[in-house]
């Protein structure tokens, strides 16, 4: 992304002409995958169902995406107005995140015209699955109206944007609920593997272990977001904008810090209640502590540094590191530590159509992002409604 | 070494009570690490 003055504006900028190239490849896969099938793009067998579609941009993105409930809830149900800045960024990345999940999950299941069916003509009301369906449906909706108001008021539609105002808080609440709800039931998915999962992934309580994760990787996300933003779309923040943010930094950060620590310690008490001690000693185990000090312990004591010396650079570094780790432990759940136990020759390794596949959905996160931020009141209070952001 | 269990209760008191202790130095610990979190802080008087 470049940054030109007026004068010398041209759409051949090098982030459009990357991205231009990248959404070519990815249409070209795209046709490719329905073509030819699963088979035809993917390294995926009946050992190996689910690859990265699943691993990183259903699982990861869901979690990234976390920051919108999470920045809802700390505002509008806990009372701090302070981080109110960060509302709408976090809750466009979180539209995007959600919609770009739905949209992979379409990759993977394939027949995009039946993905409706198991809300609407076939309930699988006893699979956990089903209950991650209906919460990703519903949440969609509800950050789709929740976004909405900056449209509306980009649009100049006035009575929409007064009558959505009206419902903001019904919003959030059931916003905030339905996140819980699936956040917690992604990990929940996995209880029904137990001889397939490492078993230091592993775990009764995995669904808390997902739920409490998503807290500060959503929180991570929000402070490394604005630190991509104010390097590159710095023109478009307000000052007041630019000046809460760093409340937001410091605030997130500390809150980060202390909910890592408290995940580490549940993940070794869990360790203690299976009685898996006796894996540290692997290769898995070193593995597994390379997530768990390298990715957690650390980044919670570098936050707490941050936080004290109340250095934003280094929050913003950590936040990016957390939001690293957090991809790391979705990836170790659903395809590193999966299927441990089979020889190297029948694991899983994405194939390159897999891989550039993921890069073209990011990419168009990233454009939508670019497109909706530059011309929506997104990171600037609109001239009307200075009060509603 | 890891020790023999010869029934589902031995297992159950040895992992438990382990568990406790940790519950017991997490108690300890995390508060510990907030006072070290927050130490710079901006006190609110209160009188």
């Amino acid at each position: 992304m470049t940054q030109s003055t007026p004068r010398e504006k041209t759409v051949l900028t090098p982030f459009n002409v990357i991205s231009g190239i990248i959404i070519l490849i990815g249409v070209i896969l795209t046709i490719l995958r329905f073509a030819k099938g699963l088979g035809g793009v993917t390294n995926l067998d009946d050992n190996n169902p689910w690859g990265i579609w699943i691993g990183f941009d259903l699982m990861c993105g869901v979690a990234l995406a976390a920051g919108g409930y999470v920045t809802c809830a700390t505002c509008y149900i806990f009372g701090l107005k302070k981080f109110k800045c960060a509302v709408r960024p976090a809750i466009l990345t979180a539209f995007l995140g959600y919609a770009l999940v739905v949209f992979a999950l379409n990759y993977d299941v394939g027949r995009p015209w039946r993905l409706p069916y198991p809300i609407f003509l076939s309930q699988g009301t006893s699979s956990v699955l089903f209950e991650v369906a209906l919460c990703v449906f519903l949440y969609l909706t509800v950050l789709l109206l929740e976004f909405s108001p900056a449209a509306f008021e980009w649009l100049d539609w006035k009575r929409a944007r007064h009558i959505i105002g009206k419902v903001s808080m019904v919003l959030v609440i059931f916003g905030i609920i339905l996140s819980t709800l699936h956040q917690s039931s992604l990990g929940a998915i996995f209880l029904i593997v137990p001889s397939k999962l490492h078993p230091l992934w592993y775990s009764g309580y995995i669904a808390v272990y997902f739920f409490i994760s998503s807290i500060f990787a959503g929180m991570s996300m929000v402070i490394f977001e604005h630190s991509l933003v104010a390097r590159f779309l710095h023109d478009k923040i307000d000052k007041e904008h630019d000046i809460e943010s760093q409340n937001v930094a410091l605030g997130f950060g500390k809150a980060a810090s202390f909910l890592m620590a408290g995940y580490l310690m549940i993940q070794v008490i869990g360790i203690a209640i299976d009685n898996d001690w006796k894996y540290l000693g692997t290769r898995w185990g070193l593995w597994f502590l390379v997530e768990m000090i390298g990715f957690v312990g650390l980044p919670a004591v570098v936050y707490a540094i941050g936080v004290r010396e109340r250095n934003i650079k280094l929050i913003q570094r950590t936040a990016g590191w957390t939001v690293l780790g957090i991809i790391l432990n979705r990836l170790n759940v659903s395809i590193i530590a999966f299927n441990w136990q089979l020889p190297l020759n029948q694991r899983y390794f994405p194939s390159f159509p897999e891989i550039m596949t993921t890069v073209f959905i990011i990419t168009l996160g990233l454009v939508i992002f670019k497109f909706i931020a530059t011309r929506m009141p997104i990171l600037y209070a609109h001239p009307d409604y200075p009060d509603d952001h | 070494m890891e020790p023999d269990y010869n029934t589902l209760q031995e297992f159950i008191t040895h992992t438990k009570g382990i568990a406790y202790l940790l519950i017991a130095v997490a108690l300890v610990a995390l508060p510990l690490f907030w006072r070290f979190l927050t130490g710079r802080d901006d006190k609110k008087k209160t009188f």
